[in-house]
Order: C-alpha cells, then sequence, then structure tokens
C-alpha cells in the first residue's frame, strides 16, 4: 500500500483510499436508544428552563426531552421542529456548550450537562428515518414571497410561510440548496450527505420553489423581485471573505472556499492538501479547516490567531477538538508578510500582547513554513440592493426582521441581530415569516 | 465493627437480615448461595400438600415499575408457592440446615385450612432440623383463589385458628406472615397472637396491576393476552410496610409480639428504619431480584457502622426505638413551626421548587430575575415540598423557637397544643376556650 502522506507539496491522496470514509466519520455518533433513555432521565424539567432561554431558537428543551423519556421521541422531534426546522442540523453544529448545556442546570451541579444536542439529534432522526413531515400547509392564500438564499434563515423562512399558505420561490446563487449547511461547516459533523437530505424533507411540505444559480444583482433585482412577489426576505448570507492585506496575500486563499470545495467532493482522495498547512484566524472557521486539513493528512496544521488564546472566537470545545486532532494553535502573532521560498511557503508573524482587551504588536517576529496558507478572518456581505441600511458591514433589520424598504425583511449572516449560527439563522427566518403573514393577512 | 448476632423467637442468626419466602430460596442451589454470600437467614419458599406439585405460568412472572435509568422501584409477581415435589425440598432443607447450623432456615408453609393437613406437613418440616416455620398467610394471587395464602390472612378468625393448630401440632417456632391487603393490620396481628403465634412477619405483597400494554390493552404481566392481579413489592412499598409493622408495634395488644420486617429492604438503612419501628430482624427479596445476593454485604457494614456510630453493641438495642415517637395525628403539636431555608451556595436554580409551590402549594418561593430563589415566609406553611423535589438537597426546614415571630401568622410561635387542646376543636378540651391555654 502505498500513499504520498509525507509528499512535499499541495498533493492528493496523502491517506489510503479507505482510510478517508473512517477519518470524516460522525464526529459525534447518535445515541443509542438506551443511551437516549438513560440521558432524557437526567433532565430535572426545570421551570422556565435556562436551557431554553439559552436557545436562540426557543426549543422546549425539557418537553421533547419528557417525549423521548416516555417513549415518544417522534413527538419529541415535532417540539423541536416546530421551533426551529433545522433542528437536526442545528443538534450537529450548535455550540451546545455555550448554548442550552452551558445553561444546564446539572452543567451546574456536576459539570455534566443533560446531553441536549444528542437527544435533539436522537429525536429528530428518528423522525426524518420514519420519512414523516409533521407538518401541513393552511388553506391557500394568494400571496407569494421571494426568498433570496437557500442557507437556513432563507429555507426556515420560505418553510414556514409555505405552512402559512402562501406561495414561495427560493432563490439561490449556488448549485444546490442549503447554503452553509451544504457548503460551509465541517464534513465530519454532518456526514453521510445530511444536508442535503435535511433539505429535502423541509421542502416536502409544498408549496416551495427553488431556483439554483440564482443571483441578485446577476439574473435579476429587488425591484424584480417586488414586483413578482408580494413580499421579498433577504437571507443570502455573507458570499464575501476579509482579505489579508500584507505582502504576499496572494498566496493565501479563503478558508471558506476550501471547505466547500472539500464538502462538495466525490472522493475526498481526489482533494489536494499541503504537507504543512497554516490556517489565519480564530474562529469556527479556522477550526473547521484545520482540522478537516489533518484530517486530509496533512502533517502538521497550525492555527495562527492574533490574540490570546482565550480570546479566540472559536469555544473550548472547538479548541479541544482541534488539538485533539493534532492541531496546533499558536496565539499572538499576526501576519506581516508571505513569502514564496524554495520549498514552499514561509508565512512571517509579528508576536502581539494583549493587555486589558488592547492588543499590541512587537517587535518579535516567527517564520512558519508552509505548503498551503487558508486565511479564516472573516466574511463580509456581497454586493447588496441599494436603498438598504447596512449597519456593522450587515442589512439592518428590527426585531420582527423588517429591512428599511417596504415589503423586504431580511435575516440570518446577512443580517444584523444575533450570532453567525444556524440556529439564529432558522430563528431569524421563522420570525420574519411569521411577520411577514402578518403584514400579508393584515394588507 | 458492631456484633450483628441475633436472635428471634429463640432462633439465632449471626445477622438480622433474611431472605424472605420467595423464588430466591426456592431451592438448595440458591440458598447455599445465600448464606455462602453472607445472608444471616433464609425463609424457605412456601411449601405446600404432598401430592401432584403446583403448576406455574410458563409465561411472564414478574410486572415492573420503572423509576430514572430503569431503576427498579416496584415489581410484581403472579408465581404461586413453590413448584417442585414436596419431598425435594424437604430433603434439600435438612441437607442445607446440617451444613449451615449458624444460619437461621425457617420453612413456610401453606395448605389447605384442615388441621390434618397442617399436622401432616408439620411433621415433616420438623423431620428436617428446620429453625422454625413462617404461616404463609399473604400471598394474594393464585393460591387465593384456593382458600388459602391471603384468603386465610383476610380472615383474623382462620388466623387463630391455624396458628392454634401450628402450635398444637408442632414444637416449633412460629411465625405468622401477615397480608397487607386488609383494612386494619392490628386485627390479624391480634388473631395470630390469639392463636400463640411466636411471632408475625409483614407485609406479605400487595394486589396490584403494574402497568397495562397498550398495543394489545391487557395487564402486565400478560399470559396469552390476559393478566391478572399480581402481588406488589419492592421499595415502592416500603412506606406501607412501615407503617403497618408501626402500628402492630405500638398497638397495645400486640406490643410485645416479635416481628420480622418485610416490604422493600434495600439497604441497611432501610432495615434499621424497620428495626427502629420494632422489628426484631427484617427479611428481603426484591432488592436480591435486583442485584444479587452481594447486597448483604453492605447491609452488614453499613448496620455495623451504624451502630457503631451511635454506640450499640446488640441489634435489640436498636429495635423499637423510633416506636414511642409514632403518634395520631390528633397529638402532633399545632403550634411547632417551621420555615424553608435554602442554601444558596448549593442551589443550582432550577426552578422546581419554585414552580411546584408556586402552581401547587402556598406561593411561598419567589424566583428573580437571575433565577435565585428566596423564600417567603410569610407565605411559608412549612408544607416541605420544596424539600422534597430539590435535586441537590440544598433546602431544608429551619425551627422557629417558642415566642419567636411567625412571619406568616404575624404572632408569636406558642407552647405545644395539639388538637385535643385546641380551641378550634369542638369536641376538645380546649373547645370552651376563644385562644389557646396559657401554661
Amino acid at each position: 500500500m502505498t500513499t504520498r502522506q509525507f509528499e512535499p507539496g499541495i498533493v492528493p491522496g496523502r491517506l489510503p483510499a479507505e482510510d478517508y470514509c473512517h477519518a470524516f466519520a460522525d464526529t459525534a455518533p447518535p445515541l443509542t436508544d438506551h443511551a437516549a433513555r438513560v440521558a432524557a432521565d437526567r433532565c430535572y424539567f426545570c421551570y422556565d428552563a435556562p436551557c431554553t432561554t439559552a436557545c436562540p431558537s426557543d426549543i422546549d428543551v425539557p418537553l421533547f426531552i419528557r417525549q423521548i423519556a416516555t417513549g415518544q421521541p417522534e413527538a419529541a422531534a415535532v417540539t423541536i421542529l416546530s421551533q426551529n426546522i433545522f433542528g437536526g442540523m442545528c443538534a450537529r453544529v450548535c455550540p451546545t456548550e455555550t448554548l442550552c448545556e452551558g445553561a444546564c442546570v446539572r452543567e451546574v451541579a456536576e459539570g455534566k450537562p443533560v446531553e441536549i444536542g444528542l437527544l435533539q439529534r436522537h429525536a429528530t432522526d428518528k423522525l426524518q428515518a420514519a420519512g414523516v413531515h409533521p407538518f401541513t400547509r393552511a388553506e391557500r392564500t394568494e400571496f407569494s414571497v421571494a426568498v433570496v438564499g437557500a442557507g437556513p434563515a432563507g429555507l426556515a423562512c420560505a418553510h414556514r410561510l409555505a405552512m402559512k399558505g402562501h406561495e414561495v420561490t427560493v432563490y439561490d446563487a449556488r448549485l444546490k440548496p442549503g447554503g452553509l449547511n451544504e457548503y460551509g461547516i465541517a464534513a465530519y459533523k454532518a456526514p453521510g450527505g445530511f444536508a442535503h437530505k435535511e433539505v429535502a424533507w423541509l421542502l416536502q411540505i409544498g408549496g416551495i420553489t427553488v431556483l439554483e444559480n440564482w443571483q441578485l444583482g446577476r439574473n435579476g433585482t429587488l425591484e424584480d423581485l417586488l414586483e413578482e412577489h408580494d413580499a421579498v426576505f433577504l437571507g443570502m448570507g455573507l458570499s464575501g471573505v476579509n482579505a489579508l492585506s500584507i505582502p504576499g496575500a496572494e498566496y493565501a486563499t479563503p478558508a471558506t472556499d476550501y471547505i466547500a470545495a472539500l464538502r462538495q467532493a466525490e472522493d475526498l482522495s481526489t482533494l489536494p492538501v499541503g504537507r504543512r498547512v497554516v490556517v489565519i484566524g480564530g474562529g469556527m472557521t479556522a477550526v473547521d479547516a484545520a482540522v478537516q486539513a489533518k484530517l486530509l493528512g496533512a502533517e502538521t496544521s497550525t492555527i495562527v490567531y492574533r490574540r490570546s488564546q482565550p480570546e479566540m472566537p472559536a469555544s473550548l470545545h472547538e479548541q479541544d477538538h482541534a488539538q485533539t486532532h493534532g492541531v496546533q494553535i499558536v496565539p499572538n502573532a499576526t501576519p506581516v508578510a508571505i513569502y514564496k521560498e524554495e520549498g514552499g511557503l514561509v508565512v512571517e508573524f509579528a508576536r502581539t500582547a494583549t493587555r486589558d482587551g488592547k492588543m499590541t504588536v512587537l517587535e518579535d517576529t516567527i517564520r512558519i513554513e508552509a505548503d498551503q496558507v487558508f486565511t479564516a478572518i472573516g466574511q463580509t456581505l456581497g454586493a447588496t440592493p441599494e436603498g438598504l441600511t447596512i449597519t456593522g458591514g450587515k442589512i439592518a433589520i428590527d426585531a420582527r426582521g423588517r429591512t428599511g424598504l417596504a415589503k423586504v425583511w431580511a435575516g440570518g449572516d446577512c443580517a444584523t441581530g444575533g450570532e453567525d449560527l444556524t440556529v439564529t439563522a432558522s430563528a431569524e427566518g421563522r420570525d420574519a415569516a411569521e411577520d411577514i403573514h402578518a403584514f400579508l393577512m393584515g394588507a | 465493627m458492631a456484633n450483628l448476632a441475633s436472635e428471634f423467637i429463640g432462633i439465632k442468626s449471626p445477622n438480622p437480615f433474611w431472605l424472605a419466602s420467595a423464588p430466591p430460596t426456592d431451592k438448595e442451589y440458591n440458598v447455599r448461595r445465600a448464606y455462602e454470600a453472607g445472608w444471616g437467614g433464609v425463609v424457605w419458599k412456601t411449601l405446600g400438600m404432598d401430592g401432584p406439585p403446583v403448576v406455574n405460568v410458563s409465561g411472564p412472572r414478574y410486572g415492573v415499575i420503572h423509576g430514572p435509568d430503569r431503576t427498579l422501584l416496584g415489581l410484581n409477581n403472579i408465581e404461586l408457592i413453590t413448584d417442585r415435589p414436596l419431598e425435594v425440598n424437604l430433603r434439600e432443607i435438612k441437607t442445607v440446615k446440617r451444613d449451615y447450623p449458624d444460619r437461621a432456615l425457617v420453612v413456610s408453609l401453606m395448605v389447605p385450612c384442615d388441621e390434618e393437613s397442617w399436622k401432616f406437613i408439620l411433621k415433616q418440616v420438623e423431620d428436617t432440623g428446620a429453625d422454625g416455620v413462617e404461616l404463609n398467610f399473604g400471598c394474594p394471587h393464585g393460591m387465593a383463589e384456593r382458600g388459602m395464602g391471603s384468603a386465610v390472612g383476610q380472615v383474623p378468625e382462620y388466623i387463630e385458628m391455624v396458628t392454634r393448630w401450628v402450635k398444637q401440632h408442632s414444637r416449633m417456632p412460629c411465625i405468622v406472615k401477615l397480608t397487607p391487603n386488609i383494612t386494619d393490620i392490628r386485627k390479624p396481628a391480634e388473631a395470630a397472637l390469639r392463636g400463640g403465634a411466636d411471632a408475625v412477619s409483614l407485609i406479605n405483597t400487595i394486589n396490584s396491576i403494574t402497568s397495562v400494554d397498550l398495543d394489545i390493552f391487557a395487564p402486565e404481566p400478560t399470559i396469552d393476552g390476559m393478566g391478572t392481579h399480581g402481588g406488589y413489592c419492592g421499595p415502592a412499598v416500603k412506606p406501607i410496610a412501615l407503617n403497618m409493622v408501626a402500628e402492630i408495634a405500638r398497638n397495645p395488644e400486640t406490643r410485645n409480639l416479635p416481628i420480622s420486617g418485610i416490604g422493600g429492604v434495600t439497604t441497611w438503612r432501610d432495615a434499621a428504619e424497620f428495626m427502629a419501628l420494632g422489628a426484631s430482624n427484617v427479611q428481603v427479596c426484591t432488592a436480591v431480584m435486583t442485584y444479587g445476593f452481594r447486597i448483604v454485604e453492605e447491609m452488614i457494614a453499613g448496620l455495623s457502622a451504624f451502630m457503631d456510630q451511635k454506640g450499640f453493641t446488640s441489634t435489640s438495642e436498636l429495635v423499637g426505638l423510633a416506636v414511642p415517637k409514632v403518634t395520631d395525628w390528633q397529638y402532633l403539636n399545632l403550634n411547632y413551626t417551621t420555615k424553608a431555608v435554602i442554601e444558596q451556595a448549593d442551589c443550582i436554580k432550577c426552578g422546581r421548587c419554585h414552580v411546584v409551590c408556586e402552581d401547587t402549594s402556598h406561593q411561598a418561593i419567589a424566583m428573580a430575575e437571575d433565577r435565585t430563589v428566596t423564600v417567603k415566609e410569610e407565605e411559608c406553611v412549612a408544607c416541605n415540598l420544596c424539600v422534597d423535589v430539590c435535586p441537590t438537597a440544598c433546602i431544608t426546614m429551619k425551627e422557629i423557637a417558642v415566642g419567636e415571630m411567625d412571619a406568616r401568622t404575624g404572632r408569636p410561635v406558642g407552647t405545644h397544643l395539639n388538637w385535643t387542646e385546641h380551641p378550634n376543636n369542638p369536641t376538645g378540651s380546649g373547645a370552651a376556650c376563644a385562644k389557646a391555654p396559657a401554661e
């Protein structure tokens, strides 16, 4: 058996072909029925439960866990999905340690929260495995709504609107619906084509038409949509990325592009990866890129973050995940230049110090050799229609999801409010749909 | 280590932990394992008449109630008395007793209500060298339909009659095992005493249906689509058993009648509680049917340590210590006042105390925006529900001393006053008074 594990440069097939499947297997395997019952029995059914308060989509966690405990996981799934139609994906990708599980009173009591994420997955998996779509559409209305972006925000909005009886057309720039669920999150968090299956399941509600390869600005304008539909929801996410402005920046590539390519690769052994990988950044995308590079067979994979490690946007759980997969985290180093030298790239970093939240750049430098350099230093809003108010690089919305423009709502990563999480996007899409429905029916 | 050696109506055993007459004591193999594991005594599973053996069902015999994580809280059974030939049981009893002379071996019996049947079986048992007999007047299923078991135990006259035959035709110590499926446990106990019983043991199992199969709509355990009531036992029945033991222990008629306590004994603590309420020893079944015989090691070590801690040198010093504290409601001090106190450092802010008090009790626990729970003393009637539902046991009841202000009533806590003395009691001694009599 020959592999190219230690070959210099950026090459595919660093692992034996049969190892890819194992490397990208489910990072948190599902609970067995027995394990789910044991885990469910640990819930105290708290009053005004902190887990629910901590959930951006307000899932009634104690109720759904009680439904699992009493032998009705499918009913538990309905409780979850009524609040968050992406309950299945959220069970896999939510940073539960900072949300529901972080707030669990058993975390306070024992340092071991109820396994809410895994229980949510147990319930939603059961329902999807049964091929059941538990929601039905209300009587048809005369209204149609355009949704821009088939990510969690757009599809959550579309689903809720379809449920209310409206006709929905979802316009998406990519070739497949799903948004970051399909193109962005790490492969091992939702293996087995889960993102695709979840969207197909969601669309079973009916009344939703998805138009792929349709980009706002390129294939039509907001005015076109407003002319054709009674309301518009913008949920197109963040299509741009922040770029380095240092000498040699052209040698680095956005981590999001690499992750998207990885997610869409038919055969991971054909995906080239560097022997030495450097990821510049400190968030979830940086972790996902660095870990996946390692899983593809990179000999070293290093995350370099400009501030101190406790300041990393990636949660402690994610940092642990990276480090236990052999990723090295180098904090307090900010990139200065990337050089192309014989045998590969060299990234030069200036050391930094952070005190009281203020970062100062020191004179000391370090040089890290690399074959492949990724940037994961934030995503940005792409071109947006005129007339929208942009605040802090995002479309400004009010609590109901309304933009400054009449009949135009927005939500998800492209809009203000909440963290850039699947669960937040899903909740914002849902809430905007409720407001659109109220607007249409009141009109 | 305190010495746990126990003597019960003349029967000696190295500790007060016996196995009750039940599936675990049905044959030599099990009983030997039990003795090897450390059990002080065994009541051999009930023997019946000579002749064709009893026939059991060949489907499920047990039904169950589970707590969290499938903790077994209650078990019921529809098994009958031994289904092995009488002579086999007798031969095994003789062998086992010969090999374990220091352990108690009592034989449980159930034969029809005629003198000859009892006379016959007693002679057979006496020949085995067993230490005594226990009369099974308790089993509520199957045998009761044939006029035995609880069918006898529910008629005090029958209890007295059979007990008298047993004492007449045997020199062996005689324990009468009582059924809880009656309204006043003192009546059968008094009947046993009148008949000459040396002791009573209680409780036998409680009539029960543990669950219903919601697909075929039949009680569980289900036999070919049908079910019947079984006998309920295990931790869930302990409170019922404790009360019945106490009722007999404090009844003037039966206060000196030795008691063997049965009903959900699982740990040393359960045993100590039964003994404090008047049982001289305890019998165990469900706990070993859940965990195996080894649990006796914990019971022995635990009771020993407890006795050392309390300075007891013999288990007899523990027996009955709580009996004088059992009284009727009317004699409870109605002026005794406590208030819930929450240890904030141990509170995990689950809010259960708040919601149960708010929804179902006295609206006496407030919950702040930050989820901190605090007791409203002006509303707290000290019902104890918050203590009972708290997952971390961080709530306790603090006594308000006589003379101190009770924020709920706005009056100082009064001196001892029970219902018989209370002015609101129309038939009490204080009825004529406008307020509680001064002391």
